[in-house]
């Protein structure tokens, strides 16, 4: 069943010299949805956004937002559009009110609403106390907050985040979630890029996982956690001279050879039931001594390791061990 | 409402934010009343007295030049204001607006026709209390006001152009300095143009400053003017014009550093 699209963009490549900062971005985004763009650092992901909010031209490919082109059309798409970025990009010698009412003013609302929106968006933002003080005495929290209600004044049909959280103490992480997921419930179109995992999770209805200018995989999260199979044990050693022993100890467990993450031994297991006492038994008879055993499904961090860090191993050999039966 | 109207409101809105910014960091306040104080102040008593100034007493001499001086150095708040824009993401934030892609520039280059203003005032209260007289009618003098605060404009666009292409506030305001300090002395600003060396002389005559405060003893001291009231005028709006130009085609594909 086709639906609307609020962002479509297809085959998107900008490069800066000999970087590809995007080498042929698909992305679809049905309208009233969230899509995560999910990657690390200089994957491409605020690229992407620059071309999505007509700030960038892209070298090639081509981007419909809100039904407009993002080339053709951009004076007419940057009303129906709100971006917030990596930086609170809002004025400090100003006070949180005027920083919205300026926002209004140059989305050419009718005359009276800036001032009117200003109001109602400090309070909902829960900055109606500091809404007259100047910016520059405004917490890190607050500003990404002021920032956030600057991108929503003009009701935009489409909202881009770009890290929107990035650099903000848990509480108003937080906040900062209930407030997009009211936007959304309104029925608000949001891409929102991130490096955390738990951001996307909490917030996106579907995932694109984006590394070196390629979306490398696209889902939902419960997806993406399904491609990479079942569960798995983790085990803390208490000696980790112990690690070659358990993993020895382990094999016939386990589905795959583990793999030591921060001193914990990760190993996907062949079946559920009984796991762990099995592992207990045989670390037992080996002599091993544990620290902790700990049975996990596989968060999105685990997507993501395993699918950009496969990309980097893939081209010394693929596999890291012997695979037993699939 | 069409789209020259909004261009015009969305340059409003912006001057009224940079003029905002006035009054809360009066550190910038300084830099236009105190400093030209200084200014006519150092070079009225500490040069006066040693510069030959064959017609004019050194103040009357004086006051066009620095005048002229300070008002190409007004626009360095637009350079600052621009740069910082840029580094904090606010240019980002204009340029993903409906607005005129023009009006940021305009906005600030407007406020500082405010603050250009405030200088002029100050220097002239100071001026004719260290002894400079008006030797003009009313008229000239309001032309030579006028005639200032367009030279002054051009020069914001200069800065204007500087600060969306320097990398850093610091690097935009002394690469204003470095261009800008040279020319100004290299004119007929501070001391008669036939004082100087063969090459710099050769070269302080076709100086724009030179043009520009030759035409400001003229408008506001009487003196012969020649071609220099008209010369004036057309280099200060055609530097207005190459300059708004190249900054406005700047601006739109500003990017984040």
């Amino acid at each position: 069943m086709a639906t609307d699209l609020a962002i479509e963009a297809e085959g998107l490549r900008k490069s800066y010299g000999d970087v590809r900062a995007l080498d042929g971005v698909d992305l679809q985004v049905p309208a009233g949805t969230v899509l995560g763009l999910l990657g690390p650092n200089g994957a491409g992901k605020t690229t992407a956004v620059r071309i999505l909010t007509t700030l960038l031209p892209p070298d090639g490919g081509s981007a419909r937002v809100a039904g407009l082109d993002v080339a053709r059309q951009a004076p007419q798409l940057r009303s129906k559009i709100g971006l917030a970025g990596q930086y609170a990009a809002v004025d400090e010698n100003l006070t949180g009110a005027e920083n919205l009412e300026m926002v209004g003013r140059l989305y050419h609302l009718p005359k009276g609403e800036p001032r009117v929106r200003a109001t109602e968006l400090l309070e909902r933002f829960d900055l109606s106390d500091a809404a007259d003080r100047l910016v520059r005495t405004y917490s890190g929290g607050m500003r990404r907050r002021l920032d956030l209600a600057a991108a929503l004044v003009a009701r935009p049909p489409v909202l881009f985040l770009d890290e929107p959280t990035t650099g903000l103490d848990p509480r108003s992480r937080i906040a900062l979630w209930e407030t997009i997921e009211g936007r959304v419930a309104d029925g608000t179109t949001v891409l929102l890029t991130t490096q955390y995992l738990d951001e996307a999770d909490r917030l996106a209805d579907r995932i694109s996982v984006i590394d070196r200018g390629h979306v490398i995989a696209e889902g939902s999260s419960d997806e993406l956690k399904d491609q990479l199979g079942g569960e798995r044990l983790d085990v803390t050693l208490e000696d980790e001279a112990d690690t070659e022993a358990a993993i020895a100890a382990l094999e016939s467990l386990a589905a795959e050879r583990p793999t030591r993450v921060d001193g914990v031994l990760r190993m996907p297991i062949r079946e559920r039931k009984g796991a762990i006492g099995a592992a207990v038994i045989r670390l037992n008879e080996a002599g091993i001594g544990i620290d902790d055993v700990a049975m996990r499904r596989p968060s999105l961090d685990d997507v993501f390791l395993t699918l950009t860090g496969h990309t980097a191993e893939a081209e010394d050999g693929d596999g890291a061990g012997p695979e037993e039966e699939r | 409402m069409s789209s020259f109207r909004y261009a015009v409101s969305d340059t409003l809105v912006l001057a009224k934010r940079s003029l905002l910014r006035i009054p809360r960091a009066p550190d910038l306040l300084l830099s236009f009343t105190v400093q030209p104080i200084m200014f006519v102040l150092l070079f009225a008593y500490v040069f006066g007295g040693a510069i030959e100034t064959p017609g004019y007493s050194y103040i009357d001499f004086l006051m066009p030049g620095i005048i002229v001086q300070t008002m190409s150095f007004g626009g360095f708040v637009t350079a600052l204001g621009l740069s910082e824009d840029l580094k904090k993401g606010l240019i980002d934030r204009f340029r993903s607006l409906p607005m005129s892609r023009a009006a940021v520039l305009a906005g600030r280059t407007l406020a500082d026709i405010v603050t250009n203003s405030i200088s002029i005032v100050v220097m002239l209260v100071v001026g004719v209390i260290a002894g400079f007289a008006f030797d003009a009618s009313l008229l000239n003098i309001a032309v030579g006001i006028v005639l200032l605060l367009l030279f002054g404009y051009a020069f914001s666009w200069v800065f204007a152009f500087v600060g969306l292409t320097s990398t850093s506030p610091e690097a935009a305001q002394s690469l204003g300095f470095i261009v800008i300090f040279p020319l100004t002395f290299v004119s007929s600003a501070f001391v008669p143009v036939d004082s100087m060396p063969g090459a710099l002389q050769t070269f302080a005559e076709i100086n724009p400053f030179t043009v520009v405060v030759d035409a400001m003893r003229s408008l506001f001291l009487g003196a012969p003017a020649g071609n220099n009231v008209w010369g004036a005028f057309a280099w200060s709006l055609g530097i207005t014009a190459v300059f708004a130009v190249l900054s406005v085609r700047r601006y739109k594909r500003a990017v984040v550093r």
